[in-house]
Parts: structure tokens; sequence; C-alpha cells
């Protein structure tokens, strides 16, 4: 398969911030690869290193074989990019928008009609509306249109879903789904850890590093230690309690129950449970939980942090 | 060359449907030319005065007609004391008293010295200063008419009379002392100055603040479209506002135009690129459209004060003047006023023109430059 983006050894600071430390990877042609992290982990800077805006201080990083400092022109046209906040002209309409950015690359709405129409006909109806005055979701659509309009090999997502609803979301993927059967290469970003199962594959990213870069399946069997649901009406009380437990390695709250890693490894349940009696809460239920994506992040990016 | 027209079109679409700019726009060169022209005006208009006429002679009664033949003084009031006279000064009612003492009438016909009084209300002193020198005009008309009178009614007593050297002004190339004509074409350089410095910088940092500027990066659009995509059609805006205003000065205001209408537009053509490109580099060195405004302000200040515009560059001290020969405006302003004025044609100007030129060059190529580096 070919290999799309080659990213080897980048690093790159600003002033005193390592905004990346020592990066590599690849995606390969046709993948739908998320870069997951926190805000400030460096996703964006990372983008622009990919997109030509920014020039890595160490390490090569290539776009289908061309070098993105010295091919900048070359690949510019290969690629589709979709900034993090709204980019485009909020007093141009829907259509006006797209038409422009078709013809900046040389091309026309007609053209490539049929590969946004899927996203474009939903925005079709409001195609005489400012972009301005278009709703969140909505605002996505078109700029993903505007991104993809002229056909590129490879899109680069930069946080498309921050700060929308979830049904929108959830379309938003689906979109991607359709794209990636289409043969366009995606890369995005996002915080949300539960949009991670989404992709191929994902690279976890925390202060400028990578900690893992896996399919999300295999990401999650990586997350071997025990885990328990742990559950009760006074849920803070629990939460403290068990934050202050001698053998607690790991608590986070995931919905009502928190999911609970023990020291030891196999935890000691009637210990836990006379434990949490002793500090009068009541009414605990415990039941083993299967690990999901997230508590694999939290784990990494727990021994991340330690190391 | 179609992705400068595709960004042209992009361009003019945001400009006209921007529906608080474009009236603005349009409205400008209109508004500018007819406040200023008519508001900042140094001419002498009906001034009222009182007379105290203490003499209620012949000579009073044609000193006041003389005065209010001329069309600049009308007459509020005649009263026979200072007093009143004076209260009426306090109130703002007059602008000037004129006191004849008892007597006037008799010395002035025996061939005696006579004298009269002018209290002119100074608060403003440029308004004092004209009403002074018009008055002293007015007086020695009156007295050169009289004497001839005066001679033949006395032949016994021949009048000394000295023999003066008479001094005849003639203004040329404005030879009313319009004011207007003087300051039209000066406005129309202010006019250009403004379009020209702030819109299309504001417009380039606008895309900054936005974030649209980093969707265009990442285009094909190179720098030197995006620069003539931005630059253009301000410049256009700015050749048509000149236009309305050249039309306007020429039917309107009656300016004389006795140089080429080529030249000024090959001129205004350069000081434009010349403002665009210094409205450029203000916005590579800020980041919001507020810093660049107040940046383009404080220059746009010093342009006209130091521009020729109100006060004669020739009037103003040394280091000033050397100020001025870095500023555009100033070129422009003087080189507006000798050929609409003078009829003055390239050979006058050229030098100028090669200065605005060099201007030109300079400072696209320095913003040019700079804009790469801020925008990766």
């Amino acid at each position: 398969m070919k290999t799309i983006v080659h990213i080897s050894s980048v690093s790159k600071n600003f002033g005193k911030v390592e905004a990346l430390k020592n990066i590599s990877f690849e995606v390969k042609e046709g993948e739908l690869f998320g870069l997951i992290g926190p805000d400030g982990a460096g996703k964006t800077t990372l983008f622009r290193i990919i997109n030509t805006l920014l020039l890595p201080d160490e390490g090569t990083a290539t776009v289908l074989d061309h070098d993105v400092e010295k091919d900048y022109k070359t690949i510019r046209p290969l690629l589709g990019y979709m900034p993090g906040h709204f980019s485009l002209y909020q007093d141009l309409t829907v259509e006006e928008n797209l038409q422009f950015f078709a013809s900046v690359f040389g091309t026309t709405l007609e053209e490539n009609y049929e590969l946004v129409a899927p996203i474009y006909s939903q925005l079709e109806p409001f195609k005489n509306r400012l972009a301005g005055a278009l709703s969140g979701g909505m605002k996505q659509k078109l700029a993903l249109s505007c991104a993809l309009i002229h056909k590129p090999e490879l899109l680069l997502l930069d946080e498309p879903t921050t700060g929308v609803d979830a049904v929108s979301r959830k379309e938003f993927w689906d979109m991607l789904q359709s794209l990636k059967k289409e043969g366009i290469t995606i890369v995005v970003s996002t915080p949300y850890m539960d949009e991670a199962n989404l992709c191929d594959r994902v690279a976890l990213i925390q202060e400028g590093e990578i900690m893992q870069i896996d399919e999300p399946q295999r990401i999650v069997n990586s997350f071997e230690k025990p885990l328990l649901g742990v559950k009760s009406p006074q849920t803070y009380k629990l939460l403290r309690a068990l934050q202050q437990y001698k053998w607690t390695d790991s608590i986070h709250p995931f919905g009502e129950y928190m999911h609970y890693t023990d020291k030891r490894g196999k935890p000691n349940l009637v210990s836990l449970k006379t434990y949490l009696f002793d500090q009068g809460i009541s009414d605990v239920q415990i039941k083993p939980v299967q690990p999901n994506i997230e508590d694999a992040f939290m784990a990494l990016m727990h021994n991340g942090l330690e190391e | 060359m179609n992705t400068i027209r595709f960004l042209l079109e992009k361009e003019f679409l945001q400009i006209f449907r921007n529906k608080s700019m474009l009236p603005i726009l349009f409205l400008m060169p209109v508004v500018q030319l007819l406040v200023l022209s008519f508001a900042a005006t140094y001419e002498l208009k009906e001034v009222d005065f009182v007379m105290v006429d203490q003499d209620r002679s012949e000579v009073s009664r044609q000193l006041a007609a003389e005065f209010q033949s001329t069309g600049y003084f009308t007459l509020h009031d005649v009263v026979s004391n200072m007093e009143e006279a004076k209260q009426m000064m306090d109130a703002g009612k007059v602008g000037m008293i004129m006191h004849l003492p008892p007597g006037l009438s008799s010395d002035f016909y025996s061939g005696q010295h006579a004298s009269i009084q002018l209290s002119v209300d100074a608060v403003d002193g440029t308004q004092a200063g004209l009403i002074q020198s018009y008055s002293a005009s007015i007086i020695n008309d009156f007295n050169q008419q009289h004497r001839a009178d005066l001679e033949m009614s006395l032949p016994n007593k021949p009048v000394h009379q000295a023999k003066t050297i008479n001094l005849v002004p003639q203004n040329w190339y404005n030879p009313e002392l319009d004011y207007i004509t003087f300051m039209v074409p000066g406005i129309l350089v202010v006019l250009v100055s403004m379009i020209g410095l702030f819109l299309s910088g504001m417009n380039i940092v606008r895309e900054q603040e936005i974030g649209t500027i980093e969707q265009l990066n990442v285009t094909p659009i190179t720098k030197t479209q995006f620069m003539i995509g931005k630059l253009l059609p301000f410049w256009v805006i700015g050749m048509f506002d000149l236009l309305i205003g050249l039309a306007l000065a020429r039917y309107g205001f009656d300016i004389p135009f006795l140089g080429s209408l080529a030249t000024i537009l090959v001129v205004a053509g350069i000081f434009l690129i010349v403002v665009q490109a210094l409205g450029l580099f203000i916005s590579t060195v800020t980041g919001t459209q507020q810093q660049a405004m107040f940046i383009a302000w404080f220059m746009m200040v010093i342009f006209i004060l130091l521009g020729g515009l109100f006060t004669p560059i020739e009037s103003m001290p040394g280091w000033a003047q050397d100020l001025t020969l870095a500023n555009p405006v100033a070129y422009f302003i003087r080189i507006m006023r000798m050929v609409l004025l003078k009829g003055a044609g390239w050979e006058e100007i050229a030098w100028m023109v090669l200065v605005l030129s060099g201007f030109a060059s300079l400072l696209l190529l320095l913003s040019i430059n700079r804009y790469k580096k801020t925008a990766g």
C-alpha cells in the first residue's frame, strides 16, 4: 500500500515551548487516521507541518513522496485542509464560498459535484444564505465541502467536531466513512476519545509526543489490568473515598460507574467493600467491566506523565 | 491570471455586500469636498460693525457707505457713545466698532490731520487681522478719492500731497484669492490617501483576524496573486472616487483645470500604490484591525499636518520642512495644485513623480517581503 504521509523524527519549537518532540509515523493510502490528544498536545502544529504552513525545526515530512519544504507548491493542490476554527468567508454565501475555493484550485463546483454531493446536498436548500448565518453543524459541512471541492488525495481535518452537537458529530463521522470508501486518505484530530473507535488507526499524542499508534481495538486489548465498575448513589463521596484508598491504582468516573484498577493487579473485593462500608458509603455495587478505549488512553496518559 | 480574476471577483463581491462601507466609499468624496471646502475657509464673511458717530456729518455717512459697499461689512447700528458700542461687542453682536470723533469732518475738509478709531474683536486672530487689513484698504481708497475733491474745493490752500509709491498687488493663478480654489485640490489628495492607506491594509488584517488567511495559504494562490487581489480593488475605487472628486471640483466649484487630466490620473495611480503599500506594510506588523487602524490614523494625521494642506510648507520650521520631503501626501498636494491651478506639465513635476515612484517600489518591496515572513 502506498504511503501518503511520512513523518520522520519531526521536532518543532516555539521559543521555549517544545510543541513536537521527535515524532515519527506514517499514514497509508485510504486510511482514516486519528490524532487523539488533549488541548495543547501539538495536534494543530502537526497539521500545519503536513499542510506546508509551518516548517519543522528538525526531521522531514513528506506528503505523497513530496517534501513539505521543497515541494510545497506540488503538495498544496493535493490537500484538502479544514482548520480548527471556521475559516470561510462569512460574508459570502454558501454557494459563493464553494465556488471561490473551487476556482482557486482551478476547478468548478459542477466538475466535482458528485464528490461533495452527499454533504452539499444537505446544504443546497441554504445555498444563498451567508455562511456567517449558518448553524455550527452546517458550517462544518460547508467547510468540509470546501476542503473537498478540488478532489484532494489527502484530507486534513483539525478538530472538525469540536463544539458540534452529538447528532451532527455522528453525521460528520458517517460522511468521513463514506469519503474513505471513495479512496480518500483522511487524517483527523479530535479531543473526544469515543471518536477514536471510528478510525482505522489512531495516534495518541500528549505534550508533543506520540504515546502509542495502533488500531483502536488493539489499544483497548493492551489494557490488561482487571477493571471494576463501582457504583453508589453517593457518587461524589464514593469518588473521594476511592481516591484515598491505599490500593487504588486508577479511578475515573464513567457515567454512573467509577472505573477502578488495583495496585496489586487482582483486586480484593471483600476488603474494598469493607473499606467503602467503613467510609459510610451504602448501597455499593461492584462488577467487573470490559475496558473501553478511553480506559486505555487514560492509562497510557497516566503512565506517560509518570515517566 | 484566472486566479487573480477569481480573487478580484471575491473582493468586489465582499465590498459591494458591505452595507455600511459601500455608501461611505462613494459618498466620501462628495461629503469631504462639500464640508471641508466650505467650512474650512479663511475668507472674511459679512462682519457686523457698529458706528459710534459723534460727528454726524457727510464724511461719516460716506465712510459707512464705503464700508458696506464692499460687501464684507454690515452696519449693525449707529450709536452715540462708546459704552453702548462696547456692550454690543461684549454680547458678540458686532465684530468691530468704528469710532468717529466730533470734529472729524471739519478737520478732514480743512486739510488737517483727521483720525478715526477702529476697535476689532480679536478673539479669533486670523479674523481680526483680515478685518484690519480690509478696513485699512477701504480707508485708503476713501482718502485718495477725497483728496482730489479737496484740492479743487480749496484752491488757495494747496494741500501737501506726498508722492507715494503705489502698491498694486496682482494675485497670479488664483486672482480672486479664492480659498476654495486653493483647498479643493488638496482635499482630493486627502481623500485618495484615506482610501489607499486604510482600506487595503485593513482588508488583509481582517482576513488574519477571522482566520480565513489560513485557508487561503494552503491553496495554490501565490503571494503576488494575493497582493494584487487585495490592492487592485481599492486602487480602482480610489481612482473612481478621485474622478468623482475631480468632476465636482471642475463643475461644482469651478476650479480651473489648466493642466492635463491625464497627468493627474497617472500621478494619482502612482500615489495610490504608495499609500496602499504603506497600508500593506502596516497590516504586516499588526494583528488586529484596531491596531492597524490606530497606526494608520497616526500616520494620516502627520501626513496631513505636514502636507501643506492647511499651512504652507514654506512657513514651517526647517526640521519640519525636511520631514515633508518624506511625505508622499505633500508631493501629491503640490503636484495637484501645480497641475490644476498653474497648468504645470511633466517637466515641472517630473522629479516629484520620480520620488513618488521610488516610494512606491520601495514600500511595495518592503511589505511583500515582510508579508512572506509573517504568513509562513
